[in-house]
């Protein structure tokens, strides 16, 4: 099976926020990047789907030099080939020049029978990436997949599991799949020493704009549907009133305040 | 009208609940702001009661398309219906929950007329003609306003609850457009074999009260004595993601940036220290209740009651005053 895996570096979360204005974009350089972590689940899935069925795995990322660090540690951890995906028309792109270029480089891979995604970046928070990919690419789109039961490569189908509201969703798909995947579908290993020492002498080939056929000017800033008006600290919720006196009497406090809300039904 | 104003409805295979109409409440703001129609689609097989039901919510036209194929959601039927809508009718704005169903529609209706969407909005207001929608970003920490210039519809995703219900009014009417509207099974990618409902059918994002445990909740017996609580109030029970990790409690429970965003009337966080990653997913809720051994816990900041206490002592008394209080 050919298996690509499309990985985001994110900023830390606990890393102090620089912002562009006006363009709402974060300034990522300077930032200290990590693998977005939904998508490390996005990787160990390509990891152990070829370990049961065989294949490669294609690890893409898009983003500036400093995306560099999330393929190197996929790399690590033996994926066969990675790609980033660079060019000074894809800053401040959004979310459907995102999945545009991503899908311009799944085209490029050539003959992929699924694409593995995070359900979403703990960045920029949206969660339609893997959708608009699968929408792109017209491949099956099988978004919050908590599981994948089996898949059938000489038949070209595949059955997971999606965790949605209220309960799990079976579903046969038709491949080439899009999955992106919610935490908790595996256990993403770490990589070995041997993994990382041969990792850090591998040269990163870089996929352009030109490389990949995409048109400009459905990239970038330029052209992403929303402009950015405003980007503000919302409110501090206010000190809060603390209750205190014995057990009982916060108890009981509090269940009146709570009652009065007329909430409860 | 061209800038009228469109609200998905979701629906299970034709079953319903009111918060599938909860966004013709804010629709129809931003309608009167345009001064223009609110105006819901809806995409299924038996829609009629759907269809009746929106309009007592609002709708003043309900633009449907039918047909077997789309028994049962399946998101390449649904968006390939939707971005036929869209594309036809050309409305301002296009409004979906941001729920697993809503997200997975727009998106791919998006991709599909091809432009970016909002995601997760938290305010919607007509200003000078322009409608600014704003969202929560980064863990919740900036709240950044935008307006959409290019693309038309605007498709826009909302966060479940921000928004008032609509007052509903069960003697209105309006017209419905039926649309024709087909795809062969051919053209169609997946099949649902079956859906299993959860045990504790956890459904966070609905929940108007929600318990929440974290690391100082200390194990998973500790949970029983939140559900206890939640039982007694009719909600769900919520955890932190320190409380998932350490397996006290199924993922499906978590709450902030790498679990569930809610914004429930009443969220009761116990031994939750309110790290911005948990704070991320439920600080825009109604009233918070903090329960902490730990006066300087950061969720207190954030609290509209504080407790400084241990759960373990507080918690059964709470549900020992509730039970006497509500006769339950």
């Amino acid at each position: 099976m050919k298996i690509v895996a499309c990985i985001k570096q994110v900023p830390d979360t606990e890393a102090e926020i620089k912002w562009d204005i006006p363009k709402g974009t974060l300034k990522r350089d300077g930032m200290d990047p990590i693998t977005n972590p939904f998508d490390e689940f996005a990787l160990e899935e390509a990891l152990l789907t070829r370990e049961n069925y065989d294949g490669d795995i294609i690890a893409i990322s898009m983003g500036p030099e400093k995306a560099n660090d999330v393929l190197r540690n996929a790399l690590a951890l033996t994926v066969n080939e990675v790609y980033r995906l660079t060019d000074d028309a894809f800053a401040g792109s959004d979310t459907y020049a995102t999945a545009y270029v991503l899908a311009a480089a799944i085209k490029k891979i050539g003959d992929v029978d699924v694409v593995f995604c995070g359900k979403q970046s703990t960045d920029g928070n949206t969660g339609v990436v893997g959708a608009e990919l699968a929408a792109i690419l017209g491949y099956s789109q099988l978004t919050y997949v908590s599981k994948v039961r089996q898949f059938d490569a000489a038949n070209k189908k595949v059955v997971v599991e999606r965790a949605i509201e209220g309960g799990i969703e079976v579903v046969e798909a038709k491949l080439p799949a899009v999955i992106s995947v919610i935490k908790g579908i595996n256990e993403p290993r770490l990589p070995n020493l041997m993994g990382i020492r041969k990792a850090s002498k591998i040269e990163i080939p870089a996929w352009n704009a030109d490389d990949l056929g995409v048109d400009k000017s459905k990239l970038g800033y330029q052209s992403a549907s929303t402009k950015v008006v405003e980007i503000a600290v919302p409110p501090p919720r206010g000190a809060g009133e603390i209750l205190k006196g014995e057990i009982d009497d916060i108890a009981n406090a509090i269940t009146d305040k709570l009652i009065e809300l007329k909430v409860i039904k | 009208m061209a800038n009228d104003v469109w609200v998905y409805i979701e629906h299970k295979d034709g079953e319903f609940s009111p918060m599938s109409f909860e966004l013709l409440g804010i629709g129809k703001g931003l309608a009167d702001g345009l001064g223009s129609n609110v105006c819901a689609f809806v995409i299924g097989e038996n829609i009629e009661n759907i269809t009746k039901e929106a309009f007592a919510y609002g709708a003043s036209k309900v633009y449907t398309v039918e047909g077997s194929v789309f028994k049962g959601f399946r998101a390449d039927a649904y968006a390939k219906a939707s971005s036929f809508l869209l594309d036809k009718h050309k409305p301002e704005i296009a409004l979906f929950r941001a729920t697993s169903q809503g997200t997975d529609v727009s998106a791919a209706s998006a991709a599909n007329l091809g432009f970016g969407l909002c995601t997760d909005c938290i305010g919607l207001n007509v200003d000078g003609g322009q409608i600014k929608m704003t969202r929560a970003a980064f863990g919740g920490n900036y709240t950044i306003t935008v307006v959409n210039e290019k693309a038309k519809p605007q498709i826009v995703t909302v966060r479940p609850k921000a928004f008032a219900m609509p007052e509903k009014d069960a003697s209105k009417q309006g017209e419905i457009v039926k649309e024709a509207f087909s795809i062969s099974e051919d053209d169609l990618n997946t099949k649902v074999l079956e859906f299993i409902k959860s045990e504790v059918t956890v459904n966070l994002v609905e929940a108007d009260i929600i318990v929440s445990g974290g690391r100082g909740v200390g194990s998973d017996e500790g949970f029983k004595v939140l559900k206890e609580l939640a039982d007694i109030l009719g909600g769900a029970v919520g955890a932190s993601r320190a409380a998932v990790d350490s397996e006290w409690i199924p993922y499906e429970h978590q709450v902030g940036q790498t679990g569930k965003t809610v914004k429930p009337k009443i969220y009761i966080a116990c031994g939750i220290s309110g790290a911005i990653q948990h704070l991320a997913g439920m600080r825009t809720s109604d009233c918070i209740v903090a329960i902490n051994k730990d006066p300087d816990a950061p969720i207190f900041k954030n609290a509209t009651f504080g407790i400084v206490g241990d759960y373990k002592q507080l918690v059964p008394k709470i549900i020992e005053k509730f039970k006497t209080k509500l006769n339950r």
